[in-house]
């Protein structure tokens, strides 16, 4: 990438990049997705994987995404990424642009984590955005890697047994960083200035991969209003379920640190996904978020 | 002016990608097709090869790095065997279904378990339908030069579509043979650089592979359809110019041995080939009328040459190093479903053989010869489905 991208939002471009996508009203991804492809430019091609955006994205003949794209098969983001760069590194194309897989929380943290990890330790100059609704959507809501603890998903449907989602979120971004590549960091489209400032790095890493793991609220997943994005994001990051870090050259550091965490509540009670919740599990979350922060910090 | 080497089937394919001048190499090791990725790594480090070596964590991402990789313009190449081109199964439609004319060696191995490193043709075989060409190869000569023209007849704009090479496992993988090595002009004057009609570009952005709802996807599937149509057509074009410019033909589709006044004949595939020819000229030199008929091309299936050979015979044989379990060997299926449009047909029977490796010898052969003459006299075939050299009873 050439020189320093400007990411106040007045100066980023009016122009669309993805122009007419079949997404639900309030769907987080594609903030993301706008977002990156104004910090991205023109310059960029795109790999995706079977996910909701590719679902609302792919249709032949009306595709509104305006840089080329490859759609790939749901494993495969990283390795078609990868291949797209080594395509272009062979015909002296690649330096001028920049390779991004773009897959959701399922096509990375489960059924794409092989390839991506194989793309982060042969350190192919890819930029990897997976952005993170918890669950596979496209397919109605099943449980991830990626879906909390305690969420109500189809699979994870409560029901007699208390059969919700048992297990934690896996941690990404320090699975990530354990390959020792060149920057990767956290987000949240409700924090659009730290999504872009970072996509603005990550791209401009010339020595390997890169990768940005966004958080990206659905409101048919989560179970709220769709108008309620936006705010869902931001108290998932303040109440300290969702931490905003940044991996670079070796060192991961909190990008934005809370001197008060929002009560968990707040966050918790809009989402249909964990009405389930007596008060008492909840403080025992609270208690969870607590020590997590205190092992970080 | 072709050097000779004294080289591996698998060495062969190597040397077949390095005169193509591959710009990205993705592929993982499996045995018997380790030898492939081996020394195109040796020809990339040694800049023999100015290509790109993408070091995959498995098959499925190789064909997903030449998916990359053909999406951008460059000529892609990987090579698998059996459970490798297994794992890599669902990435085989999206390479096809997207139009870029890979080229993929596979190295013939059985599917486990029982496991098993030895040839037969189970693994290719059963790709049949996800839109790759395939082609058999019975030496290694045949390997390099099918190698390079299957580059050329993919990326011919009327066909687009992905390739399969396909050699038998350490009969012809790891058998040294002399090979000789086309100059490098000579192919350069074959096989021009690959320059698709269509590619990503960000001046001129577009999406590949996209979706399709029902009222355009078999639209989609039917142009692939179209396409496998000319296949043959396009493989004698550039056969008959490899001949022109580097001295070797193979015959196009099929190559039909001493079939001219034939009256019974077996249908081979890989490198079985080679014995049913010395039985066939032994049985000639006792004046029976014996003929072979050696299929290239197994998709598309090469329907006109097969029935333009075949209906003149009396009786068909088929030699299938493969199983359809609980019916017959596929490539049976093939050769009675392509005669099956002609007025009238040869009696038909089809042979189970070679499996995970055994053997196929002479005497196998002739075993087949004599059922096919002893229906062509009675004018009944008394089996139609035969396995060839098996201890009788199941494991
Ligand atoms: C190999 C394979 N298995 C399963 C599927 C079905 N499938 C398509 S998208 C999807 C879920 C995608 O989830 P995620 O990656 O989290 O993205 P999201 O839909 O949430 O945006 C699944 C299971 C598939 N396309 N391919
Ligand atoms: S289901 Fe969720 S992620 Fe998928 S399009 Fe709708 S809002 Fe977006």
């Amino acid at each position: 990438m050439s020189g320093v991208i400007s990411v106040r939002p007045k100066d980023l471009p009016f122009d669309e990049s993805v122009v007419g996508h079949l997404g639900c009203s309030g769907c987080g991804a594609f903030v993301a997705v706008r977002l990156a492809l104004k910090i991205l430019g023109d310059q960029t091609m795109l790999a995706i994987p079977a996910c909701c955006v590719l679902a609302t994205t792919c249709f032949y003949p009306q595709v509104p995404l305006k840089v080329p794209t490859l759609m790939t098969a749901f494993p495969a983001t990283a390795a078609t990424a990868s291949g797209i760069a080594a395509g272009l590194r062979h015909l002296g194309k690649k330096k001028e642009i920049t390779v991004v897989g773009l897959a959701g929380d399922g096509g990375t943290a489960d059924i794409g984590i092989q390839a991506l990890s194989g793309a982060l330790d042969r350190g192919d100059q890819i930029l990897y955005i997976c952005y993170d609704n918890e669950a596979y959507m496209n397919t109605g809501v099943q449980r991830s890697g990626a879906t909390p603890k305690g969420a109500r998903t189809t699979t994870t449907p409560g029901g007699q047994r208390g059969m919700w989602e048992s297990s934690p979120k896996k941690d990404l971004l320090s699975i990530v960083a354990a390959h020792g590549i060149p920057y990767a960091a956290t987000s949240c489209i409700s924090f659009p200035q730290d999504f872009m400032q970072k996509l603005a790095k990550a791209a401009q890493v010339e020595d390997g991969p890169s990768f940005i793991h966004v958080l990206a609220p659905c409101p048919p997943g989560w179970g709220y209003a769709s108008e309620k994005t936006i705010e869902l994001g931001k108290l998932a990051v303040e109440a300290g379920v969702f931490i905003l870090r940044e991996w670079e050259n070796g060192e991961m550091k909190v990008t934005r640190k809370l001197r008060k965490r929002k009560p968990l509540a707040e966050y918790l009670k809009p989402q249909a996904r964990f009405r389930h919740l007596t008060d008492e599990e909840i403080k025992a979350m609270e208690e969870e978020i607590a020590r997590a922060w205190e092992t970080i910090s | 002016m072709a050097e000779f080497k004294f080289i591996n089937g698998n060495e062969a394919v190597a040397y077949g990608v390095k005169l193509a001048r591959a710009g990205v190499v993705a592929a993982y090791p499996i045995t018997p097709q380790t030898k492939i990725v081996e020394k195109l790594s040796e020809l990339i480090a040694d800049r023999e090869l100015e290509a790109e070596f993408v070091k995959v964590e498995s098959e499925h991402s190789a064909m997903a790095a030449c998916l990359g990789a053909a999406s951008v313009g460059a000529r892609a190449f990987t090579a698998s065997s059996s459970q490798g081109l297994a794992y890599m199964f669902e990435m085989l439609s999206y390479t096809a279904g997207s139009r870029f004319p890979v080229v993929m060696a596979i190295v013939n191995r059985a599917m486990a378990p029982p496991w098993n490193i030895w040839c037969d043709h189970q693994d290719s075989i059963s790709c049949r339908d996800t839109g790759w060409i395939q082609y058999y190869v019975e030496s290694a000569q045949e390997a390099l030069d099918t190698v390079v023209q299957a580059f050329r007849v993919s990326e011919h704009p009327e066909v687009m579509t992905p390739a399969m090479v396909c050699l038998d496992a350490f009969v012809l993988s790891h058998t040294e043979e002399p090979v000789a090595i086309p100059s490098q002009d000579a192919v350069d004057a074959f096989l021009p650089p690959y320059n698709p009609p269509y590619r990503m570009d960000v001046e001129n952005p577009m999406t590949f592979s996209a979706g399709a709802f029902p009222d355009s996807y078999m639209e989609f599937k039917y142009g692939q359809h179209l396409a496998f149509q000319v296949v043959p057509r396009v493989m004698r074009e550039v056969e008959d110019d490899w001949e022109r410019k580097v001295g070797r033909s193979y015959g196009g589709p099929l190559e039909a041995y001493r079939c001219e006044d034939a009256e019974v004949a077996l249908v081979t595939v890989g490198t079985a080939t080679g014995t049913a020819r010395l039985v066939v000229d032994s049985l000639r030199e006792s004046g029976r009328k014996a003929g072979l008929i050696k299929l290239r091309l197994f998709r598309p299936f090469p329907v006109e040459e097969l029935r333009e050979t075949a209906r003149s015979l009396k009786a068909i044989g088929v030699l299938d190093r493969n199983l359809s379990f609980g019916f017959e060997g596929a490539v049976f299926s093939e050769v009675k479903a392509a005669l099956y449009g002609l007025p009238a047909r040869p009696l038909a029977a089809g042979f189970v053989a070679g499996l995970g490796g055994r053997d196929i010898n002479v005497e196998q052969v002739e075993q087949m010869y004599d059922r096919l003459e002893s229906a062509s006299r009675t004018g009944l075939m008394e089996r139609e489905v035969e396995f060839i050299g098996l201890k009788g009873v199941a494991v």
